[in-house]
């Protein structure tokens, strides 16, 4: 598996840690209650097919990305800078 | 059909024709007294519980392929019950014993061996933690004998004793764990389900769970539709999609876990020998292939396969253990999905929904569960009440905070386990 770091370019999967669903990006407000942290924290959508999550590429530039992949098929449809993300959110 | 040794030598002598199927491949009827979505080795020893011990027998296993072509036909076949944590130590020893009796039980020979498991350790630190994971296990009852490095050399002479980075310091040894012929026990317990009476389905992919004001009425499948007043979802590995066929999400996340399998070879390798260090186990199996592992792959994936970088890492682990087996030639390597849960843990409780049934997150662990989580499983559908051993296993522990089990004390968080 590659990852196309957009600052680095394609590289190879070990050079990056995985960290996990992305709805790290959409952290709840202190106050949003039990349920809303406790879906944060531990429910998952887990898609078998697309889904998006954080990898960090911790051997290259450093950079938190966003990966757009597929679970089943190991493709990576697409790769953003995490910070592009969340600013396009808020 | 009886198996016994007088039957295999007169079948031997007459030309094995008085064989018959092990169960019946039934069809599905229109209604059940309760329904088991997913025909896995969890799956089959509920529904064989749930007969045996608590009388229900107009049941079906549903199942999306054929038995025993999931994880319980995927994984390196490990049995052992060295937990430490609440929760997890009465649980795992309970499904030993099951273990212990399951064959006389079923009348079938799952090639249950309990040739002992070593956990190697390379520093006092690690030995103290072992010393302490073994009182633990003495304390629930069950065996464990600290070695000291002379200790290993007389059980595993062949490992590199003197390595640089790991020296080996000694091991904990649990004499009666081992391995078992997996499929088999799918076999068994299928066996013993269709022998009293419960109808297994294979083919039969479950499309949607039926549920009416909180209630659960059936399931949809790709056979038509199934009504039922109770409904067990044991899919580890696809617990998510089921699941949210009740509407639920889960804190599960799929994870890829890779297993190797070498040529045959003269027996070489007597017990199952773990280096936690390197992440890496092996054992023989009986036809002589080193079926051995590693670690995660560490990312969601559904794809019952791996990538090459773990594997690097599990041959290498492998060669600084014991250099002896880098002549043997990898045959195979395959994948199992895993439900990966925060605390690394699994659950065993009911669901929101009146008369659905959960069994999953059996992270990378399930397959020396198989006799416990049927048999507490069962319990919860027939009783409607937990069995003690599985009693922690509770779906609300992440929510409340309460009663989570992180036994490698990483943290209950995703990914870290």
């Amino acid at each position: 598996m590659r990852i196309e770091c957009p600052i680095c370019g394609s590289r190879d999967r070990r050079e990056f840690y995985y960290q996990g669903a992305a709805v790290a990006l959409d952290r709840p407000a202190p106050d949003a209650g039990e349920a809303a942290w406790d879906s944060y924290v531990h429910l998952r959508e887990n898609p078998a097919g697309e889904t998006r999550d954080l990898w960090h590429h911790e051997g290259g530039c450093g950079s938190w990305l966003v990966v757009t992949r597929d679970t089943v098929t190991h493709a990576v449809h697409k790769v953003e800078l995490a910070s592009d993300v969340k600013g396009a959110m808020s | 059909m009886r198996f016994s040794g007088l039957r295999v030598l007169r079948e031997g002598l007459t030309g094995n024709k008085g064989w018959a199927p092990h169960w019946r491949d039934a069809e599905p009827k229109a209604e059940y007294d309760a329904i088991i979505i997913g025909g896995g080795g969890h799956g089959l020893s509920t529904a064989y519980y749930l007969a045996k011990n608590h009388g229900m027998t107009n049941i079906a296993v549903l199942e999306k392929g054929y038995i025993g072509g999931g994880n319980v036909g995927r994984n390196t076949t490990i049995v052992r019950a060295n937990y430490m944590q609440p929760g997890n130590s009465e649980f795992y020893s309970h499904s030993l014993k099951l273990w212990e009796g399951m064959e006389q039980d079923l009348n079938y020979n799952a090639m249950h061996s309990q040739r002992g498991i070593i956990n190697l350790c390379h520093s006092d630190g690690q030995r103290d933690a072992f010393a302490r994971r073994g009182n633990m296990m003495i304390a629930q009852g069950d065996d464990a004998e600290l070695l000291d490095r002379e200790g290993v050399r007389k059980y595993l002479p062949y490992l590199d004793f003197d390595n640089v980075r790991f020296p080996i310091y000694g091991g904990l040894l649990h004499r009666r764990g081992g391995t078992a012929r997996h499929d088999a026990v799918a076999w068994g317990y299928a066996r013993g389900a269709s022998d009293r009476g419960v109808d297994i389905i294979q083919q039969c992919e479950v499309t949607g769970i039926d549920i009416e004001n909180g209630q659960v009425r059936g399931v949809q499948t790709t056979r038509g539709a199934i009504k039922a007043k109770k409904v067990g979802i044991v899919v580890a590995g696809r617990s998510g999609q089921v699941a949210a066929m009740a509407g639920m999400r889960l804190p599960i996340e799929s994870h890829i876990l890779q297993a190797f399998v070498t040529e045959g070879i003269k027996p070489v390798i007597d017990h199952v020998v773990s280096f936690g260090m390197g992440h890496f186990y092996i054992s023989q199996s009986d036809k002589g292939g080193l079926v051995f592992g590693g670690d995660l792959d560490f990312y969601a994936s559904y794809a019952s396969r791996g990538n090459m970088p773990m594997m690097e890492h599990v041959m290498e682990a492998g060669m600084t253990l014991m250099p002896m087996i880098g002549k043997a030639k990898v045959l195979r390597s395959w994948g199992g999905i895993m439900d990966m849960t925060p605390d690394g843990s699994p659950i065993i409780d009911k669901t929101d929904t009146e008369g659905l049934f959960i069994d999953c997150g059996w992270c990378y662990g399930g397959f020396k569960a198989v006799p416990g989580s049927g048999f507490s499983f069962a319990h919860l559908m027939g009783t409607g009440n937990h069995h003690a051993p599985a009693a922690r296993f509770r779906l609300d522990r992440f929510r409340t905070g309460r009663g989570i089990m992180d036994e490698e004390a990483t943290g209950s968080q995703h990914n870290l386990h």
